[in-house]
């Protein structure tokens, strides 16, 4: 569906648009399993929602009566704010459950909670926990939505979406682009999940750092392949080559709370070795669009003046994230309730 | 199916030209006129309605369109539906709108076009045009520019066909 605003007048698309295929998902815990299809669905209807959040009025009344329950067992500010202002923008209501502050402190189980929150009429719960799998328990547990907002070093969907939805909203397609995610992937369900959204989009992705912060299977795969842990996916130990011409270059927060000791001669060879600065970035593509997951450690994965420089996208990221929750939203509580999902009845 | 003609291309193409002049001596010229299309086929209608108006008064007036699937009271029991692009390119707040739709039935897609509308700011006058008015309105509004009223049962179809969207300019009504 093609528009273009000219001086502030609308070119003829106006295509006669088709029934879309249903989404037929409950649940968003892990990239994986995506179709291309389903990730351009996604984006496809975060361009919609990009356009409310620039009105006066950032509201619709899509979502009305529908709860929406953000469940975060580890500590995050512009994750459950991004789902929580996603949810109100399409009218729903948001009930914010902080581990710390619950009766989990008292002892109660995952499932207890779930079903207690199930009790209350959460119509979806997007839920944040430090166990790779935990929404996965949560989705067999529950009748509504689930959305994976973080599960231990696994996935993290949703970021996965928005940047590929950054990079497509800024280059275009991403078939062909040849992306660089720099620094602490051992740790990082960002880079997993972002991997998957991009190559699936056809991107050329490449993961850096040191031998250390890789996963040891990647790096094994990766030298009987030549290379390639998977088509789409090579991994690099040398930064400086690896940076060469790329489009796009996201930077991982050094998970310094997750850190074993061991993993890291010293910060400062970190730094000196694999720290994203202008002198590298100036090897990339000219242009190329600097990105990160936040929060950043600046001046340690990335250094300040690049972190808030012309080429960074980091707040764009940030605002794309609400638009990619309320599609994600939109396609699982909205106007697909009543169908089938996935051969399972509701 | 049965299916009959209800406008040739050149019924639409004279309607439209009727419309046009009506839209600019209710407004009294073009001051402060806005026009909206309702997706999908309102927006060829509407830009068709401005070039008119472009002919004939020299002044090309602001166009938008707008996608009102997000506020149909219907949304959640239709099923999946498109969503288009919506782009109001201009501050509409104290501006004169005109709605342009093709075909106005029970007035569900009026009602979610004005709340929609009005997120965008407070206009002072809404009016609405459409191309085909088949009766059946399960709501208070009435359009204020009919290209042709057509009396329908409920069984009945009324198809637009617009040269942008389906290659051709004709209504069709079917059962």
């Amino acid at each position: 569906m093609a528009e273009t605003v000219v001086d502030g007048r609308i070119q003829a698309d106006a295509g006669a648009a088709p029934a879309p295929e249903p989404f037929r998902r409950r649940h968003v815990l892990d990239l994986d399993d995506f179709s291309p299809g389903e990730i351009r669905r996604v984006l496809d209807t975060a361009d919609v929602m990009k356009e409310i959040l620039r009105r006066p009025i950032k509201k619709v009344p899509t979502l009305r009566g529908k709860t929406v329950v953000t469940l975060f067992y580890e500590a995050s500010t512009r994750t459950r704010v991004s789902f929580e202002v996603a949810a109100k923008n399409l009218g729903a209501d948001t009930v914010s459950v902080a581990a710390s502050t619950s009766s989990v402190t008292k002892g109660e189980s995952l499932v207890d909670t779930l079903c207690t929150l199930q009790a209350l009429g959460a119509d979806a719960v997007v839920i944040r926990h430090s166990y790779s799998g935990a929404p996965y328990l949560a989705a067999r547990v529950l009748k509504g939505s689930v959305i994976n907002a973080g599960d231990g070093w696994h996935a993290h969907p949703t970021q996965g979406l928005l940047d590929a939805y950054t990079v497509r909203s800024r280059l275009g397609e991403l078939s062909g682009r040849r992306v660089l995610i720099l620094g602490d992937v051992l740790h990082s369900r960002v880079a997993r999940s972002a991997i998957w959204s991009m190559t699936k989009l056809g991107a050329e992705v490449t993961v850096c750092g040191p031998a250390t912060l890789l996963p040891s299977w990647w790096v094994q795969t990766a030298a009987r392949n030549g290379g390639e842990v998977m088509p789409g996916l090579r991994l690099s130990t040398d930064l400086d080559s690896a940076i060469e011409g790329v489009d796009v270059v996201m930077a991982l927060r050094l998970q310094l709370e997750r850190m074993q000791s061991g993993l890291l001669p010293s910060m400062r060879e970190y730094v000196r070795m694999y720290q994203l600065n202008a002198a590298r970035l100036a090897r990339a593509k000219p242009g190329a669009l600097v990105m990160h997951p936040g929060p950043m450690n600046e001046g340690i994965e990335i250094a300040p003046d690049v972190a808030h420089g012309a080429q960074s996208v980091v707040e764009e990221q940030v605002a794309n994230g609400v638009a990619i929750r309320m599609a994600l939203l939109y396609l699982l509580i909205g106007p697909n309730v009543n169908l089938p999902l996935e051969g399972e009845k509701r | 199916m049965v299916s009959k003609s209800i406008m040739t291309a050149d019924d639409v193409r004279r309607a439209l030209t009727r419309m046009a002049h009506e839209i600019v001596e209710w407004n009294q010229g073009t001051d402060r006129l806005v026009l909206v299309g309702l997706r999908t086929r309102g927006v060829p209608l509407a830009q068709r309605i401005a070039s008119r108006i472009a002919e004939f008064e020299g002044v090309s007036v602001p166009l938008g369109q707008l996608d009102v699937t997000l506020y149909r009271d219907d949304v959640m029991t239709r099923g999946p539906m498109p969503l288009g692009p919506t782009a109001i390119p201009v501050d509409i707040t104290d501006k004169r709108i005109v709605l342009v739709d093709d075909v106005l039935y029970t007035g569900r897609t009026i009602r979610a076009a004005m709340d929609a509308l009005v997120d965008y700011g407070r206009p002072e006058v809404i009016r609405l045009m459409v191309l085909i008015d088949r009766g059946h309105r399960e709501l208070p509004i009435r359009a204020d520019f009919v290209g042709k009223n057509l009396p329908t049962s409920r069984d009945e179809d009324v198809h637009v066909h617009l040269v942008e969207t389906d290659g051709v300019d004709e209504v069709v009504l079917t059962r």
